[in-house]
């Protein structure tokens, strides 16, 4: 009787000894794929770090093209600027979905691509030419959304010119192409000095981990900023009937809601997949931890599930027009045929994947039973 | 038969066992109070929501505003007096009511552990556990009583003796047995911890948990009845809650059920544990010498009171089976799953697109939830019948307001029960904003196409 109960004290206190030092030490054991700690790490070195410094870049040469326009306004600079925005915007789709550390601290997110943007807002700022676009209120009047009224807003390329011949204008262009290279630029620097340490030891599976919190901002991404914002707002399908065809993004250039809204899939896609920002290689990811624990359901990789889908979402899109502003006009059922399919991802990626991997929709930390 | 009955009603036992059970019980209460106002979850979950879910027949009992502190204080300072043995009756009949009134608040928060404390608040009303070690029985040795009716602590025993055997014999399925469901995707989830994380991805280990939760609850009650194997038991009820604590958010729930466990020990145990807070406190265990025996003041009251807790326990023995009444599989429709010790049981996650349509102009939206729920609240309703039902009416309630002459509310809800894909879980077909709340069978609930085997 005594050596029985000393035999189950010793178990236990050995087994609650084991479990209760969560994450004091980074640990380097060997359980493959669900190693948070390669995850992270992956995440952060192939990743996130490298897509930042591809917009930082991307942001510094239309800041380039911002200066070339400004300073000699005509068809050939004006062009360049454009193809540099675009080529911005684009990379700004892979970083959109980190909306964490300083990037939320900063807002990167809700400055660089509030839309649909403030037109009255932005007139009023060049007409006074004070402004401070750091307050919330400016967060409309700003970033790619007011680039795009601002160059391709003016009608044809002579009137876009002479708009600029205003000093207000161009001062405005310059000022909201800074705003959007200074926050590229701190958030890139934090990630590379401090944050990324940080991030990678934060190992732990509570709701301010960085497992989750990446998790969650990827799903949030996927659900708020790429379906609803991109697809169901302009679709009308928020707003009984009534469609926006000109809340789309990049409205005034009007050909790319197609281009950006793949992009912003892809990232997604490349993010579940862990596949390296520069290159092919693929590492520690959502996709890995799903089949290292053998997630199967209905006789299938809950990952090929996943990614199955996310070709049927592209097989949809690519039946849309390049302007989602014609398709809204013309035939918003495809619309909502796309937005069905990347609804149904949203399911199994919201409720199975999350499930499967034990993890919490965000800041919901009641307790259980 | 009826004489071994007035025999039981006539043993009497120390009543240094309630003492230490009430003083154990009100403590942990006010800590849990205190924990629960700390986390700022009073705000977030009772102030801060605009809508609430509520219970079936009592839609009346909402939060009021910033009052609703003052119903928190209320219990808490009834919890003081529980643990002082002040003014016990009144003490105990206030802290069943406020708890009670706070979880009947919003079902978001249900738990079956705030259940259980309902059941023993609503107990401690009708026993005696004021008149030992109280400030009750120092004021006024006519209310000190050293020996009690035996019943008034197997009443409390017996409460755990279901808990405990319920949440076993709730294990007992094919999901939880055969497949090692819910712990599989439960503990792969701790992979991450250090030395035993390898340990967390292997199958073994997961049926290990299981059968040994189950064996536990099953057998837990029998090691701590029998004297010889108590202290094996206490030191498996440590173990295992601890255990559970450190795996799971489950907050105080394993705390109370360890203090609550010390109540299968003998009276000797309880003295000596008072003896010891005495001597701590520098008071003395009792102001008089002597056995006096417990003597009800009013004996009518006393004979109701015995008939009540009995109809009250047998209701509590009948009532987690009520789950038969109903048709399809109880996890999948949850039709008398609360409220019946189903603890940690399944992982259970859904999604809920509802979409709102005028019948009279043909044109629909798709609602965003977070407009009107938190998370948590989004994350219950999404996998629950009644919540969704509920969430429905305030939608059509809530459109109708806004201009819809004749609102209908529709759901595309997906639901992933114990690691199965996830399936659609109401007919998209159905207006709920026609369907009333009501005990019978939800028939808007789509069919779960599997079987789960056991109880």
């Amino acid at each position: 009787m005594k050596k029985l109960l000393f035999s189950v004290c010793f178990v236990s206190s050995l087994l609650l000894s084991c479990s209760s030092s969560d994450n004091s030490e980074s640990n380097n054991n060997n359980t493959k794929g669900y190693d948070r700690t390669a995850m992270l790490t992956n995440w952060a070195d192939n990743i996130i770090i490298p897509a930042y410094e591809n917009y930082s870049s991307k942001v510094n040469t239309l800041s380039q093209r911002t200066a070339a326009f400004t300073a000699s306004p005509d068809a050939s600079t004006l062009a360049s600027l454009r193809t540099e925005w675009q080529n911005a915007y684009t990379a700004y789709q892979y970083v959109a979905m980190y909306d964490f550390g300083k990037a939320a601290e900063l807002y990167l997110k809700q400055s660089a691509n509030t839309y649909p943007t403030d037109v009255t807002g932005i007139q009023a700022n060049i007409a006074s030419g004070t402004y401070n676009l750091n307050l919330q209120a400016q967060f409309t009047k700003q970033g790619f959304p007011a680039v795009d009224y601002l160059i391709n807003g003016q009608g044809t390329d002579s009137e876009t010119i002479s708009f600029f011949a205003n000093a207000n204008a161009s001062a405005y262009l310059t000022t909201v192409v800074n705003q959007l290279k200074t926050i590229a630029e701190t958030v890139t620097a934090d990630w590379k000095t401090n944050f990324r340490s940080q991030y990678i030891q934060n190992n732990g599976t509570s709701v301010t981990s960085s497992v989750n919190k990446t998790t969650n901002n990827f799903i949030k991404n996927l659900e708020k900023d790429v379906r609803t914002a991109k697809m169901g707002i302009p679709a009308g399908l928020f707003s009984n009937g009534t469609t926006f065809p000109d809340k789309v993004e990049a409205y005034y250039k009007n050909d790319v809601s197609k281009v950006l809204l793949n992009a912003g899939m892809q990232a997604e896609v490349d993010f579940f997949n862990g596949k390296a920002f520069n290159g092919t290689s693929t590492g520690a990811s959502l996709k890995s931890a799903l089949d290292d624990v053998k997630v199967v359901r209905n006789n299938q990789n809950l990952s090929d599930i996943i990614n199955n889908q996310f070709n049927l979402v592209f097989a949809a899109n690519n039946t849309l027009s390049d302007s989602f502003s014609q398709q809204i006009v013309n035939d918003n059922a495809k619309m909502l045929a796309a937005y069905s399919a990347l609804q149904q991802n949203v399911v199994y990626i919201k409720v199975d994947m999350m499930q499967a991997l034990n993890m919490t929709i965000d800041y919901v930390d009641g307790d259980g039973d | 038969m009826h004489d071994k009955i007035k025999a039981y009603l006539n043993s009497y036992t120390d009543s240094a066992s309630l003492a230490f059970y009430r003083i154990a019980f009100g403590f942990m209460m006010l800590l849990g109070l205190i924990r629960f106002a700390l986390n700022g979850w009073i705000d977030k979950f009772y102030i801060q929501p605009s809508f609430h879910f509520t219970y079936y027949g009592f839609s009346w009992v909402k939060p009021i505003g910033m009052y609703t502190y003052g119903i928190f204080i209320l219990s808490a300072l009834s919890a003081i007096g529980i643990i002082a043995g002040y003014r016990y009756r009144t003490s105990s009949l206030t802290f069943f009511l406020t708890f009670t009134y706070i979880e009947l608040m919003d079902k978001t928060t249900y738990l079956n552990h705030y259940y259980f404390t309902s059941i023993i608040a609503f107990i401690l009303i009708f026993i005696p556990a004021g008149a030992y070690f109280s400030v009750d029985s120092f004021k006024n040795p006519e209310k000190r009583f050293t020996k009690i009716p035996r019943w008034t602590v197997d009443i409390l025993k017996l409460t755990l003796a279901i808990v405990y055997l319920y949440a076993g014999l709730a294990k007992l399925n094919s999901d939880w047995l055969v497949n090692a469901m819910p712990l599989k995707i439960w503990l792969t989830g701790h992979a991450g911890l250090p030395i035993v994380g390898s340990l967390m991805l292997k199958s073994w280990v997961h049926y290990f948990f299981s059968w040994f939760g189950t064996l536990y609850d099953l057998g837990i009650v029998f090691l701590l009845i029998y004297k010889r194997t108590r202290l094996l038991g206490f030191a498996f009820v440590v173990a295992f809650h601890l255990l559970t604590s450190l795996l799971f958010p489950i907050g105080m729930f394993p705390y109370i059920m360890i203090i609550s466990s010390l109540i299968f020990f003998s009276s000797g145990f309880h003295k000596k544990c008072l003896s010891m807070l005495a001597v701590t406190l520098c008071i003395p265990l009792s102001k008089s010498e002597g056995d006096t025996f417990y003597k009800p003041k009013n004996k009518n009251l006393y004979k109701g009171s015995i008939l009540l807790v009995t109809v009250f326990m047998l209701v509590q023995l009948v009532f987690p089976f009520r789950y038969l009444c109903y048709p399809e599989e109880l996890f999948w429709t949850e039709e008398g799953f609360r409220f019946s010790w189903r603890v940690m049981l399944m992982e259970k996650a859904g999604y809920a697109q509802f979409v709102v349509s005028d019948a009279e102009s043909g044109k629909s939206l798709l609602v965003d939830n977070e407009e009107f729920l938190t998370r948590f609240q989004e994350k219950q309703m999404s996998f629950q019948p009644d919540f969704i039902l509920e969430y429905a009416h305030f939608l059509r309630d809530h459109y109708r307001a806004k201009g819809f002459a004749h609102p209908e509310v529709r759901v595309q809800c997906y639901v992933a029960l114990n690691g199965r894909l996830s399936q659609p879980y109401i007919d998209p077909a159905v207006n709920l904003a026609d369907e009333k709340e009501s005990f019978a069978h939800k028939k808007w609930i789509l069919p779960f196409n599997e079987n789960i085997r056991g109880f």
